[in-house]
C-alpha cells in the first residue's frame, strides 16, 4: 500500500486553515493534512518531516509568504508549492512563479471552482520527479535509439537538453549522421549519448542527408557504455589523467568555438575548486565570483527579488557575465563587441556543454 | 462558501519591489531619487550599499566594470558608474521570467 502523502497549509487566518483542511481532505489520495499559522513554524515542521506540498498564503505578520517560500525553494526543493492568497496583483503572482511555486490560487477563486482547486492539488501529489526523457519515462537514450534502429525507422531524432540542441539521423534504421555541440559525425553522437537527461521530438526523415557516420549503431553504442563504464571509475589512474586531458582539450575547443575570452568555473563553497581556462588569475577571479553572488543573494533575500538568475557587467575590454548553477559560479567573459542580447544565452549554452 | 468573503481583511502588506532611479555620489549618499516613498529607507540604503560593494570588489579583483546588472527573478538591478558614483536603475519584472529547464 502506498504511503500517504502529507500536505502542509500555512495561513495566519485559522479559518482559513480549517476550511483548507476541510477541502483537501476530500482529495481521493486522502492526504494526511497539517496546519500552521506562521512562517517560522512551517520551515521547522519541514525540518523534521517529510511533506510533499506547501500550501502557502501570502499575507502574513512576521514573516510573509514571498519570504518563507524563498527559504522553501532553497531548502527543500523537491517540495511542490501552491501559494494561496486574497491578493489579486499581478506583482505578486509574477513573484511567486519567479520563486518557483507550482501553483497560484486566489482564495476568491477556490470559492468559485473548488473541485479545479482540488483536481490541480492532486495532480501535483502524483507527480513524480521526472527522469530520462520526456516522451517515454525512464527509458535511456540509447533505449530510444535501439527501438528507432529496431522498428527500420527512418526520422531525425532533435534531442535539447536545456540550451543545447542536437540531431541525429535515422535512415532504414541505420544511424548515417549526428550533430551536438558543434561536432559531426561520431564523436557528436558520443556527446549526445553522454547526456543524463532531456527531451526529444522526431522530425521528418532526411534521405539526402549526407552520410558520415559509417560504423553500425551496436558498435558505437557498445563503445559509448564502455566509455560510461571508465568514466564511472573501473579505470587506472593513467585512464585518468587520459579522460582529464581530453576533457581539457574539449573545453578549451568549446571556448574558442563560442568566441568566449575566458571561463572561470568554480564551486560556491570549496576554495579549492577552481577551473580557469584563458586566464591566468583564475583563483583571484574566482574568489571575486563568489563574493559577488554572496553579495547578490543576500541582496535578492533582503529585498525579495527572487532567485539571482545572473550578474553581467562590461568595461571597456570586456563583458562578462557570472552565471550560478548546481552549486557553482560560472564567470564568463566575452569580447566588447559581442552582443549583449544574446549573452545570457550564450552563456547558459557554454556553462550546459562545459559540465555536460 | 459565502462566508469565506470576511477572511478576506487587510492586514499588513507584502513588502513591493522597488522602481526607478536613483543617483549616489562617491561616499554613497544618495543625492537624487524617483523611488517611491513607501519603499523602506533601510533596504534602499542596503541596495546602494551593495551596489558600492560590487564596483569596490570589481576594481580590486582587477575588473573594474563601468556598467553592472544583477538579473533577480523578479527585479533588475543595473548600476553604472558615474565618478566614483553610480546611477542606479530599480525595475521590476511584471511578467514572470519563469526558471527554464536549463536554469534549474
Amino acid at each position: 500500500m502506498e504511503p500517504r502523502h502529507k500536505i502542509l497549509i500555512l495561513d495566519d487566518e485559522t479559518a482559513w486553515l480549517e476550511v483548507n483542511r476541510e477541502i483537501l481532505s476530500q482529495l481521493p489520495s486522502k492526504p494526511e493534512i497539517r496546519t500552521v499559522s506562521a512562517g517560522t513554524r512551517a520551515v521547522a515542521l519541514l525540518d523534521t518531516e517529510p511533506f510533499r506540498l506547501l500550501v502557502c498564503d501570502l499575507k502574513m505578520p512576521k514573516m510573509d509568504g514571498l519570504q518563507v517560500l524563498a527559504i522553501v525553494r532553497r531548502r527543500f526543493p523537491e517540495l511542490r508549492t501552491v501559494v494561496l492568497t486574497a491578493l489579486e496583483d499581478e506583482e505578486f503572482r509574477s513573484r511567486a512563479y519567479a520563486l518557483g511555486v507550482d501553483l497560484f490560487w486566489l482564495k476568491t477563486d477556490i470559492q468559485q471552482n473548488p473541485k479545479m482547486f482540488m483536481d490541480c492539488v492532486e495532480s501535483l501529489l502524483g507527480r513524480d520527479l521526472e527522469t530520462g526523457f520526456r516522451g517515454i519515462q525512464n527509458k535511456s537514450l540509447i533505449d530510444i535509439i535501439q527501438m528507432e534502429c529496431l522498428s527500420r525507422s527512418s526520422t531525425v531524432l532533435r534531442i535539447t537538453r536545456g540550451p543545447l540542441v542536437a540531431k541525429v539521423w535515422l535512415l532504414d534504421g541505420e544511424l548515417i549522421d549526428a550533430e551536438a555541440e558543434g561536432a559531426r559525425g561520431e564523436m557528436a553522437f558520443q556527446r549526445i549519448l553522454a547526456w543524463k537527461s532531456g527531451t526529444f521530438e522526431n522530425l521528418s526523415a532526411e534521405p539526402d542527408r549526407e552520410r558520415t557516420i559509417l560504423k553500425p549503431v551496436g558498435a558505437l553504442l557498445l563503445e559509448s557504455a564502455q566509455s560510461i563504464d571508465e568514466k564511472a571509475g573501473t579505470t587506472g589512474p593513467e585512464s585518468v589523467e587520459e579522460a582529464d586531458h581530453r576533457k581539457t582539450i574539449w573545453k578549451l575547443s568549446l571556448v574558442a568555438r563560442e568566441g568566449a575570452e575566458f571561463v572561470v568555473a568554480s564551486s560556491a563553497e570549496g576554495q579549492n575548486e577552481v577551473e580557469a581556462l584563458g586566464t591566468q588569475y583564475g583563483g583571484q577571479l574566482a574568489g571575486w565570483t563568489r563574493r559577488v553572488t554572496e553579495v547578490a543573494k543576500q541582496l535578492g533575500d533582503r529585498i525579495e527579488a527572487g532567485p539571482l538568475l545572473y550578474v553581467a557587467g562590461n568595461s571597456l575590454e570586456r563583458q562578462v557575465l557570472l552565471l550560478p548553477r548546481d552549486g557553482k559560479s560560472y564567470l564568463v567573459a566575452w569580447p566588447p563587441d559581442a552582443s549583449t542580447d544574446q549573452l545570457f544565452e550564450k552563456t547558459k549554452k557554454l556553462v550546459a556543454s562545459w559540465d555536460s | 462558501m459565502g462566508f469565506l468573503r470576511r477572511l478576506f481583511r487587510s492586514r499588513a502588506a507584502v513588502q513591493q519591489l522597488p522602481a526607478g532611479s536613483l543617483t549616489v555620489n562617491r561616499d554613497g549618499k544618495v543625492v537624487t531619487s524617483t523611488i517611491g516613498s513607501g519603499y523602506p529607507e533601510g533596504l534602499l540604503r542596503e541596495i546602494v550599499r551593495d551596489v558600492m560593494l560590487l564596483f569596490r570588489q570589481a576594481r580590486d579583483a582587477q575588473m573594474p566594470l563601468a556598467e553592472f546588472s544583477i538579473h533577480f527573478a523578479s527585479l533588475r538591478i543595473t548600476a553604472r558608474e558615474m565618478r566614483g558614483g553610480a546611477v542606479i536603475f530599480l525595475s521590476p519584472r511584471t511578467v514572470p521570467t519563469l526558471p527554464s529547464q536549463s536554469d534549474l
